[in-house]
């Protein structure tokens, strides 16, 4: 099933004229289903000097089942100069074979406007057995730009070898690369379950987090802590920073990410 | 799959959206600013931003502060005057640490020193060096060598000469740079290729054989030092036969019979070093 | 066994002694103090013995590997490129974007740094090795030099390589490397080591002609294959008080 799903949001006037940031464009498209909710934004949001309601939240619902092999998905986001979006999941998408063992392919390009800001969650993928996916996340910041995007990934269902699941985050800055990974699972991929990738961890998550003003990124101190296994934070830029995180399970690779991000989280 | 792989059917069903009229936003110049210089910024570094550095990064190429770090950029500076370099090496416990100490602690005051240890599995020397307080932290680095000591010092010497090159274009102008080797055996040499000069360093302590049987090290370093001989009596070594051993193996290359407790000065291979520097600033 | 070409013709070896020189672990360009990660994965991974080495080394060369030699097969086809253009006039414009490629797929800053002193002391010795004047441009590089990879594709290609060439180059570095570091760290037999080696050859050919393909287009085409373990013990065993490898 191809399905083509759009969200633009936008700065516009508010009372007293106060500029805030609302849903422009808004196209759900088969079982890509966009809903704006009224949730805050995260208090940490407050560092970025947004204020918890000038915002806009909105989660994509995209049925518990699938991508299912053969569906092709795309998601084309755009938030406006200076607009405020946190664009998350209703919940874990389980990623399923097809009926006639078909790919699936999944899209996200976010471009995100100048001195805007995007908390992109887009919650767990499940990468079941017999799976053959790949999914692509590009977002491309303006000057100024700020984001935070977490993925998370869980490799196999519980005591299931995962299929062919592939997923690369790409993050760009006016055009230009500051992040590129590619996670491969799955026997199409030789060597994924060695100590050079997952090695029987079963959860992988990453945090991108970029911010221009510099010196909140220095709220990380320690690039690896003992309290915290196979987790690292690695400065990709001076306004760049990646948490990459691995787990035996999603509960404890989301206590591993949220511990680590606590401290820039923690308000001023 | 390709980042820049791009699905562009267009051919899609009917829209259900919502355009809103275009507000202030679009005042906002969305057009990036591509004068071919922003993409070097990631090598420009405002000191205020910089990350803390840890009591080892200055002075090691371990790339290793526990902190959250970044690759440092800083820039190769061009061709400088080469110092003279002088390579130490010698077998384990022979006292190459206690000698570049005493080097540094009576040459700091009329020469610009700086240190390249080789370490085996460790920064031990370069925190020998550190402890004893004989060179600020900057002119000490300490290279790992990969499990192979003698490897780094003579088949490949990419990382000495690294190491070699940073501290000449850090601290300029330097008068010597001292290599320490990691302590190896007999046959550890220096290349030629790293080091003008080396010295190797045995002691009574590893028997009186040690010059009879030779090796590269002992045969044709440009200064053999026989150290410890305070010991000699408690090892029963007979300094005569190490002389006279080295002296048939050497011919007229010079030897130095040391005690670092008797003269912590190491004076005889000061002025050794004195002299081979004149030589290499002429 | 697939049969073994004999005669072929003496025009096609002219390049494989610089090849073979290149790929030598003897290749004076101090990888030998690094273990390519293994050293890190031996400790925290518990390898002690070859089934887990050769699993580890599969990992390596379908990731950091695969990314590796493809950045080289792109830095000798621009190299070549920019010589044939303009005698090398614009090679630094042409490699740029490969280094910051690069750097994106390389978020440990450990690893950036290993992977710039590396691709830094490959084009000091390249130039001694196969002078040229692009190598020359290279080494005055702002900043800490160039990546590794796009070192060893600048110094295939002063060297004569095709960018093929280049890549199996990297490919079998990516593996050759941590087999050697396997064998002074465990003691493992050096015979039945360089047997997996030679058994992954295959594999490394895989890797080297899926590395290839894209090298003539965009840099941000080129492959991103992650070695999350890679880069998470990186930043790891750069914090340990005793080990016998930089990386």
């Amino acid at each position: 099933m191809r399905a083509h799903a759009k969200l633009g949001v936008r700065l516009r006037p508010g009372a007293q004229d106060t500029p805030r940031s609302h849903v422009s464009r808004l196209r759900s498209h088969g079982p890509l289903v966009l809903r704006p909710t009224g949730e805050r934004l995260p208090g940490w949001l407050s560092r970025w000097g947004a204020d918890p309601v000038d915002g806009v939240t909105v989660r994509l619902a995209a049925g518990a089942a699938g991508p299912l092999g053969g569906d092709h998905w795309r998601l084309d986001v755009e938030v406006g100069d200076g607009a405020a979006l946190q664009l998350g999941a209703v919940s874990a998408s389980l990623v399923l074979p097809g009926a006639h063992a078909a790919r699936s392919l999944s899209e996200t390009t976010i471009s995100v406007g100048a001195d805007a800001m995007l908390v992109w969650s887009p919650a767990a993928q499940i990468a079941a057995a017999g799976c053959r996916h790949a999914g692509l996340s590009r977002i491309d910041l303006a000057p100024g730009a700020r984001l935070c995007a977490r993925e998370e990934v869980v490799i196999g269902r519980y005591g299931e070898e995962p299929g062919d699941f592939a997923q690369r985050l790409r993050v760009t800055r006016s055009g230009e690369a500051l992040y590129d990974q590619e996670l491969a699972v799955g026997a199409a991929s030789a060597g994924w379950n060695s100590p050079a990738v997952v090695a029987d961890r079963k959860a992988l998550g990453s945090i991108v987090v970029v911010d221009p003003a510099t010196t909140n990124l220095d709220l990380f101190t320690a690039a690896v802590s003992p309290d915290v296994p196979d987790t690292a934070v690695m400065r990709l830029a001076p306004d760049a920073v990646l948490i990459t995180s691995l787990a035996p399970d999603m509960i404890s690779l989301r206590h591993r990410l949220s511990t680590t991000f606590a401290g820039f989280a923690a308000t001023r | 799959m390709p980042a820049d792989q791009h699905d562009h059917d267009h051919n899609h069903e009917h829209e259900h959206e919502h355009e809103h009229e275009h507000d202030r936003s679009q005042d906002h110049h969305h057009g990036h600013d591509h004068d071919g210089h922003d993409r070097h910024d990631e090598h420009e570094h405002d000191s205020s931003v910089l990350v803390r550095p840890s009591g080892e990064d200055p002075h090691t190429l371990r790339a290793t502060p526990p902190h959250v770090h970044r690759d440092t950029l800083e820039p190769l500076g061009r061709e400088t005057r080469r110092a003279l370099r002088v390579g130490i090496g010698g077998p384990v416990g022979s006292g190459k640490t206690a000698l570049v100490a005493a080097l540094c602690r009576t040459l700091n005051p009329e020469l610009a020193i700086a240190v390249v240890t080789n370490d085996i599995y460790t920064t031990e020397d370069a925190d020998f060096l550190l402890r004893n307080g004989v060179l600020p932290s900057e002119r000490i680095t300490a290279v790992e060598t990969g499990a192979c000591p003698h490897t780094a010092i003579r088949d490949d010497i990419s990382t000495n000469l690294e190491a070699i090159e940073e501290l000449e274009q850090k601290l300029p102008p330097l008068d010597l740079v001292l290599v320490e080797s990691g302590g190896d055996n007999l046959t550890a040499t220096f290349s030629r290729g790293l080091i003008h000069r080396q010295i190797f360093v045995i002691d009574v302590a590893g028997g009186d054989k040690v010059p009879r049987k030779g090796g590269p090290g002992v045969s044709t370093s440009d200064l053999l030092v026989i150290n410890k001989i305070d010991l000699a009596p408690m090892v029963h070594a007979d300094l005569a036969v190490m002389d006279r051993d080295a002296k048939a193996k050497r011919g007229d290359l010079p030897v130095l019979f040391t005690s670092l407790t008797e003269d912590p000065t190491a004076a005889t291979v000061t002025a050794w070093i004195r002299e081979k520097l004149a030589e290499h600033q002429r | 066994m697939g049969t073994v070409q004999t005669g072929t013709p003496m025009a096609d070896l002219t390049g494989l002694p610089a090849l073979m020189q290149l790929a030598d672990g003897r290749f004076p360009t101090g990888g030998h103090a690094h273990s390519g990660g293994f050293e890190a994965a031996a400790q925290r991974e518990g390898i002690n013995d070859l089934p887990a080495m050769e699993e580890f080394l599969i990992g390596r060369l379908r990731t950091t590997g695969l990314v590796a030699a493809a950045f080289t097969a792109a830095a000798c086809q621009y190299f070549h490129q920019a010589m044939a253009a303009d005698q090398g006039a614009s090679l630094l414009d042409r490699l740029a974007p490969l280094g910051r490629e690069l750097d994106a797929r390389t978020p440990s800053p450990v690893l950036r740094t290993v992977s710039r002193r590396l691709g830094r002391q490959l084009i000091r010795t390249g130039r001694v090795v196969w002078p040229h004047q692009g190598l020359d441009r290279l080494a005055s590089v702002p900043g800490q030099g160039v990546h590794q990879p796009v070192g060893l594709g600048a110094v295939a290609a002063a060297a004569g390589q095709p960018p093929a060439h280049a890549a199996v180059a990297a490919a079998q570095e990516s593996i050759a490397g941590p087999a050697t570091a396997a064998v002074r760290l465990l003691g493992l037999d050096p015979f039945a080591v360089n047997a997996v080696v030679a058994r992954l050859g295959a594999e490394v050919v895989r890797v080297a002609s899926e590395a290839t393909g894209p090298a003539d287009g965009p840099a941000s085409a080129l492959p991103a294959s992650a070695g999350y373990l890679l880069d998470v013990s990186a930043e790891f065993h750069a914090t340990w008080e005793v080990r016998l490898f930089a990386s």
